[in-house]
């Protein structure tokens, strides 16, 4: 092709430094120069720009909706402004409150139980000495993981109908059958136990790839010290895998609000909805069962926008505490 | 005292010999229940896979008695007939493979081309790039815009509707940043000396070397569109277009009284539901079943790549 010295050839006059340019000609010649060399590498980059300019930013923009009149068939950035309308009523909708404390509830119960646990099981799988057998027990940990959410939770319903293995052990306990997916005092226990069964075992990796990153020095050294292994485990491992933690735990914070939206969709039903409905249930109920598209994206887009200032606290809060963080 | 031995750790990643050291008592006590809470786990996790083979292979009336938990009652594979004979079943199956390899194929060259660029560091307007990309991991425009999008740009009852939304993971993009960025630049520079542009520099000398990483995105875009659902379940109107995932849900939907009753089963008038879900969960499962004993290790190596960089 035309340049054919192109991409990393070793920066042919190194230039003034692009990243500070003081007078605008400067830097519109230093991109001139970026563009010329690299073309063939930006053009690689076009399909994939547009792709997030159209799916991931337009939706975006298209979150106007929330404040404007929208017609289905019409603009997809709606009609005519009406203000806070949607958002007011939203704030005034009983409903609404309630599946906010669902979502709260829900978010922070799987944040419980979701997050720690497979840091326990990590710790408990790099105790065990046989690697044929722990190798073994990681395969199977790992294999919810690959499941589709819709098997899940058809294993799920089965499992828990009146006829299933629960119920079983029920009877066999001298209970009555209990409807459990009909019962909304089970919806919690069974939603959690239902994300720790698929997510367990997949979320030890990242914590034991860490545990072998951690210097057998520091374990001979806090032996020499005395430390027994419980305070090994307290003081070395730990904060070996700590950086891990933390960066997992800022990510589990950002998924917060966004609690299992899909599962929650086939899990539940209309007897389950005083402690199921989540916010995203809601809201696609509002756009899809009510055509109140303005509605749900109003309701939607506070979602948004509360994942977001979750996500960046907690790694606001990491950094200043921990010294780690996302970005 | 305590007397265990760093050696023992390091068998973790290098078997080397134990050197012969007495634990204490509590540790092996402490082993001892490891190992009993490591079975629970195991236990736990494969049960509802045999308990749903066993029901997928009883008779109705059995489970219907709750008599079915780890082997089959009154063995029989009748429902599997009845199910492998709805020709819809088949139809979706078909679908759902067209939708996994065309989505699939649209992802991995959307992700490779990104991430092959933003592994260039000399770049300028690099860390926008990658900004633009690891923005949308936190925020995003939501469902009711997204459904409003593909509806008007006519992507409803097509396979664009489920490929051109997914096309890219940021996540995975980061993986495959992650890899690139380790290849040696020396290979480029000499082939860029010889002649080559950037395009035959990206197929001819770093694809070939990225057979790995390739392989992996390519599993974890397959899993992730085969398991998909909720995209055509959105997007497509009719039952012959439907993936094998929807299938299944509308097979289960009946059972917490949601809003669509399996069509299948009223269609079919089956008496033997309790079965007849059993066998489509089975019949869905299976692939993944089958492939995943070979296939988890690459999973894990993508996931351990991403993580050291990303």
């Amino acid at each position: 092709m035309s340049t054919p010295t192109t991409v990393t050839s070793p920066a042919p006059a190194p230039g003034p430094p692009a990243s500070r340019p003081p007078v605008p000609r400067a830097a519109r010649r230093t991109w001139r120069r970026a563009l010329r060399r690299d073309w063939q590498l930006y053009s690689l980059a076009i399909l994939p720009l547009l792709f997030f300019l159209v799916f991931r930013y337009l939706p975006m923009l298209g979150n106007v909706i929330a404040f404007r009149r929208f017609q289905p068939g019409g603009s997809i950035f709606g009609e005519y402004w009406v203000g806070l309308r949607y958002v007011k009523m939203f704030l005034s909708d009983p409903t609404f409150w309630n599946v906010f404390t669902n979502t709260l509830v829900l978010g922070a119960l799987t944040l419980l139980f979701c997050f720690p646990l497979p840091i326990v099981l990590a710790l408990l799988l790099n105790e065990v000495r046989a690697r044929k057998l722990k190798r073994f027990v990681q395969s199977v940990s790992y294999l919810p993981h690959f499941l589709s959410i819709v098997i899940v939770a058809a294993m799920v319903m089965q499992l828990l109908s009146m006829d299933g293995s629960i119920n079983q052990l029920v009877r066999a306990a001298g209970g009555e059958a209990v409807p459990f997916l009909q019962r909304p005092e089970w919806f919690r226990a069974i939603y959690v136990s239902s994300e720790v069964w698929q997510t367990v075992g997949w979320g030890t990796i990242l914590y034991l790839a860490a545990l072998t990153t951690i210097d057998d020095d520091l374990y001979e050294a806090a032996r020499i010290d005395g430390a027994n292994r419980w305070r090994q485990t307290w003081h070395v491992t730990l904060p070996g895998i700590r950086p891990t933690m933390v960066t997992l735990l800022i990510l589990n914070i950002g998924a917060f609000m966004a609690v299992g939206f899909e599962k929650i969709l086939l899990l539940y039903n209309p007897l389950t909805y005083p402690t199921a409905d989540v916010i995203s249930t809601y809201l696609f109920r509002m756009g899809f069962a009510s055509s109140n598209f303005s509605y749900a994206a109003a309701i939607g887009l506070f979602e948004a926008v509360i994942g977001l200032i979750l996500v960046m606290s907690a790694n606001l809060i990491a950094r200043r505490t921990v010294g780690t963080s996302l970005w | 005292m305590v007397t265990v031995d760093t050696a023992e750790r390091a068998t973790e990643t290098r078997p080397r010999r134990r050197r012969g050291i007495r634990q204490t008592r509590g540790y092996r006590v402490f082993q001892v229940v490891n190992a009993i809470v490591l079975t629970l786990v195991v236990l736990v996790t494969l049960y509802p896979f045999v308990n749903i083979v066993a029901r997928s292979m009883s008779e109705e009336a059995y489970i219907i008695a709750g008599q079915v938990n780890l082997v089959p009652r009154g063995f029989n594979l009748d429902t599997y007939r009845l199910v492998m004979s709805d020709s819809m079943f088949w139809t979706n199956y078909r679908n759902t493979v067209v939708y996994t390899v065309a989505a699939t194929v649209i992802s991995i060259v959307m992700t490779t081309c990104y991430a092959y660029v933003l592994s260039k560091k000399h770049l300028k307007g690099r860390s926008a790039l990658v900004g633009i990309a690891v923005f949308t991991m936190f925020f995003s425009g939501g469902l009711i815009p997204n459904y409003v999008l593909v509806t008007s740009l006519g992507l409803k009852n097509s396979v664009w509707a489920i490929a051109l939304p997914n096309a890219i993971n940021v996540f995975n993009l980061l993986v495959m940043k992650a890899f690139f960025e380790s290849l040696p630049v020396e290979l480029e520079e000499a082939a860029a000396v010889d002649g080559l542009n950037t395009y035959g520099i990206l197929l001819r000398i770093v694809l070939p070397l990225s057979k790995a990483i390739v392989a992996t995105m390519v599993l974890f875009y397959a899993v992730a569109f085969w398991n998909s659902w909720f995209a055509a379940f959105l997007y497509m109107d009719r039952q012959e277009l439907w993936p094998v995932t929807v299938y299944l849900r509308n097979l289960i939907a009946g059972a917490t009284g949601a809003e669509n009753v399996g069509a299948i089963a009223e269609a079919n008038e089956v008496q033997a539901e309790a079965t007849l879900k059993a066998v489509t969960i089975v019949l869905t499962t299976l692939p993944i079943l089958l492939v995943y004993p070979f296939v988890q290790r690459y999973f894990v190596r993508g996931i351990m790549l991403g993580a050291v960089k990303g």
